[in-house]
């Protein structure tokens, strides 16, 4: 699951020198931002508070935190693929609450495979929906996915008629997150192998070459013959269906489902692990393991943060500043390219 | 933004500038080593040499826009330290850049009193500007209307707005770095005419450009640089194109162009394009043949880079049928295209051809993943070794294929292209200018390259701006004008006049 690692750069024999040495420094910084970057605060933050705090390291601790990024690992790594092919998903958090109440409505009545499989087809249709409309009618991703969250949390509520689903413990439902192997809930054990399988179908397969190509330079893209609209299509079905997937681990972590679960809420927090893992918000660039990494930077922040006792408000300035000087990194990174 | 400039009080008078033991270095990469010279004014000052050669630093440095590390400079006497454009601006130095710092979405007056708009306590005063960008329009001799959106205009048209600017400001030096990249014969003879009008007034204009014939019969001075350092400074009368290459390269060029080859004429025909309509393209026809350099000429804007997209089938064709030796191409596919063997090397390789972050490896094995990978999962020694491959039969030079395609020079990103293309081993090849904005030196190398290609049996669409490109590698010459074919020249009727006339003839219908 690593993105691919560049292999070293020298200065060319004969580029542009004017430009050169701007560039080696800055490309140099770029490129270590953006394979290791997240991975040393997070290793420094990850060591600190091991020392700090006693109950930290303990593994339940360590596996109750995975345990609750589970639906937001499997949500950004989707995501990351369609940032990456150059597009936005923002309906993520919506779409997460109508495959909760879809799978909570049916697991009630009916068999709980039955119900699983609804809510990801749900959610595999949202997203078909949301790639088709950005690139049939070429409306802008941003824009197309914030409309369509709120279309998906009205079908949401219709569906659960406003109610708050509670299912019952014993359900059948119930296993699909919280089967215990090793000592490891199956929703980690899911997490791991759908984020493991969307790493690698963007770091070693064609279908990620051509997501990489179509955010970097769509039009040069499809002139060397890649079906830019076909790759960013699957990668929103992709997006739509993580997001259900997500859903359905938490309903069954949780064993309750409402539509205004997820929301925008969610949609922001699966943005903020991406782009703090270094994939840029302007496509063409990332990788699914530092995504990861940026997810659980997060969930380390606020976890550390509630282990301390440090008011909740800090935690959210902290996120919202590191936030700010991940995307600033890119930015600066991508002015100096130039 | 409201504040008055200093400059407009003081109506600067500009002396020499003089530039003195001026170097610098990029991270411990020397890009100027201690030049000097002397920009006077009313002279056009010409700076020429291969791409790298120092020529944009010292523009960048004259302008304000870097520092050197050593030297200093000098106006009229005066030692004046530029640390932006801005205090540059407020020495009479102002420049126009590459690409173009104009506002589309704004008018024309408002483009040229972008950045010192005309004021009073912050409220723009439009009737005054008006009145002011109509005296200087009149003054200058240009033709512009004032509400315009400067977005509607012509690229030449939109580089009039920034030398109004220039002169609004009351620049005495004008540095211009490839004005005349992006523009059309007439346009470029229009731009040339403002240049002497501009030194005509006494300002003094450094003239940064790839096109030796434009420096030639521009320039008074003209200064040579090569690997950062200043070879020399010579008077433009008594220099010849053979002379500046010499000096540029440190060597003569043998010939600009490799010897022609001629064409078999009973070689099968490898593309048939039957009265093709498209946006732009009017009822098209001609045919080409394997191991052909078809080329084709025309105007910017003639239907020339419309006719290869569509073609290649990456536009609407709205009548027409192209045949690919024995299969037609329909629908919009370039995928198709290429899997069937036609290639399109696009005419802006950073706008259309190259992912410019990522690696020389991505960008040249895109196109046929499919032969280094199974299953969609990626070989990645199958795919070195293909690439490698490639780079070597198109000589190109980068340190690693993992570096990205935007550290190389432009000759070399052009390159990258053609090994792209070279890996589809397509039957035909369309390069839409693929030698633009390349220095001299990798011109030969993508001429070598295309007659190579040729040679082996590939057929070649080749599409240039430069006349003497095509006359120099086509073995056949299509004419366009106003989407249709005007011409269709061969051996002895492909000359230069022939060529114009047929460009600049309005077609009549077929």
């Amino acid at each position: 699951m690593t993105n691919e690692t560049p292999e070293q750069i020298e200065a060319p024999e004969d580029g542009d020198v004017a430009a050169l040495g701007l560039r080696t420094g800055a490309t140099r910084l770029m490129r270590s931002w953006r394979t290791a970057g997240i991975a040393i605060p997070f290793l420094i933050l990850f060591v600190a508070l091991s020392i700090s705090s006693q109950p930290f390291l303990h593994t339940t601790n360590l596996i109750n935190i995975l345990d609750q990024q589970a639906a937001t690992l499997c949500i950004a790594a989707a995501g990351t693929l369609v940032l990456v092919a150059g597009g936005i998903d923002l309906s993520v958090g919506a779409t997460y609450g109508l495959a909760t109440v879809v799978a909570g409505e049916i697991a009630a009545h009916h068999s709980p495979v039955l119900a699983i499989v609804a809510a990801i087809a749900t959610g595999l249709l949202v997203g078909l929906v949301n790639g088709l409309i950005v690139t049939v009618f070429k409306i802008n991703a941003l824009i197309c996915t914030l409309a369509m969250s709120f279309v998906i949390g009205g079908l949401a509520l219709k569906v659960s008629g406003g109610n708050l689903i509670v299912l019952t413990a014993n359900s059948g439902f119930y296993k699909f997150a919280n089967a215990q192997w090793l000592t490891v809930p199956s929703a980690v054990w899911m997490t791991l192998f759908f984020v493991v399988v969307l790493g690698l179908l963007l770091s070693r397969t064609t279908f990620g070459r051509y997501m990489v190509a179509s955010g970097g330079n769509s039009e040069a893209a499809r002139l060397a013959g890649v079906r830019v609209n076909r790759i960013r299509v699957i990668t929103f079905t992709l997006s739509g269906g993580a997001a259900a997937l997500g859903g359905v681990i938490d309903i069954s972590r949780l064993l309750s489902a409402q539509a205004a679960s997820g929301g925008s809420a969610l949609s922001f927090t699966v943005l903020a692990g991406i782009v703090v893992g270094g994939t840029s918000i302007a496509g063409g660039e990332g990788s699914v393991w530092r995504t990861g990494i940026g997810v659980l930077f997060i969930a380390l922040i606020g976890n550390g943060s509630n282990l301390l006792g440090i008011n909740p408000l800090y935690q959210q300035i902290v996120l919202g500043i590191i936030l700010l000087i991940a995307v600033g990194l890119d930015s600066w990174a991508r002015q100096r390219r130039l | 933004m409201f504040e008055e400039l200093p400059h407009r009080t003081a109506d600067t008078p500009g002396g020499d500038l003089v530039v003195a033991g001026v170097s610098k270095r990029f991270g411990g990469v020397p890009a100027l080593i201690d030049v000097s010279l002397t920009v006077e004014p009313g002279k056009v000052h010409a700076l020429i040499g291969e791409n790298g050669a120092g020529k944009s630093t010292l523009g960048k440095i004259i302008s304000g826009v870097i520092e050197p590390d050593e030297g200093e400079l000098t106006l009229g006497g005066r030692p004046i330290a530029l640390r932006s454009p801005r205090e540059a601006l407020a020495n009479g130095i102002i420049t126009i850049a590459q690409e173009l710092t104009i506002v589309p979405a704004l008018t024309v007056a408002e483009n040229v009193y972008l950045g010192s708009e005309i004021a009073t306590a912050g409220f723009v005063r439009r009737r005054e500007a008006k009145r002011q960008f109509r005296d200087l329009a009149h003054r200058i001799g240009f033709d512009l209307p004032p509400d315009a959106l400067v977005g509607t205009l012509s690229i030449a048209d939109q580089q009039k707005v920034e030398i109004m600017r220039a002169l609004s400001r009351n620049a005495s030096i004008v540095v211009m770095d490839e004005p005349s990249a992006a523009l059309s014969r007439s346009e470029t003879a229009a731009l040339h005419e403002v240049i002497r009008s501009l030194a005509r007034r006494g300002s003094a204009v450094v003239l940064i450009s790839h096109f030796l014939s434009e420096v030639l019969s521009l320039a008074d001075t003209i200064t040579t640089l090569r690997d950062g350092r200043l070879i020399r400074t010579v008077e433009s009368e008594g220099a010849t194109e053979e002379s500046l290459i010499e000096g540029m390269l440190g060597r003569s060029l043998s010939s600009a162009f490799p010897e022609k080859v001629p064409a078999d004429p009973d070689a099968p025909v490898v593309l048939e394009v039957d009265h093709v309509s498209a946006p732009g393209v009017t009822d098209c026809s001609f045919v080409l043949h394997r191991g052909e350099i078809l080329g084709i000429a025309g105007l910017v804007g003639a239907g020339r880079s419309e006719l290869a997209r569509a073609v290649f089938r990456d536009a609407k064709v709205s009548a027409g049928t192209v045949r690919l030796g024995d299969a037609e191409l329909a629908g919009r596919h370039p995928q198709r295209s290429i899997r069937r063997g036609l290639v399109l090397i696009p005419e802006s390789r950073k706008r259309l051809g190259l992912m410019m972050g990522r690696s020389v490896k991505e960008n040249i094995s895109l196109s046929r993943l499919d032969l280094v990978s199974r299953a969609g999962w990626i070989a990645g020694i199958r795919e070195r070794r293909a690439v490698s491959e490639v780079m070597k039969a198109t000589s190109v030079k980068a340190a690693s294929m993992g570096m990205a395609a935007m550290m190389l020079s432009g000759g070399n990103q052009q390159k990258l292209l053609f090994a792209r293309s070279m890996m589809c081993s397509p039957a035909v090849l369309i390069a839409d200018e693929p030698t633009r904005g390349v220095d001299v030196g990798s011109k030969r190398a993508i001429y070598d390259l295309l007659v190579q290609m040729a040679k082996d049996g590939m057929g070649m669409i080749m599409i240039s701006s430069e006349l003497e490109e095509i006359l120099g590698l086509a073995h056949r010459t299509l004419v366009m004008s106003h989407g249709r074919f005007t011409a269709e020249l061969t051996g002895e009727d492909m000359n230069e006049q022939a060529v114009l006339a047929a460009a600049f003839a309005e077609a009549s219908p077929t």
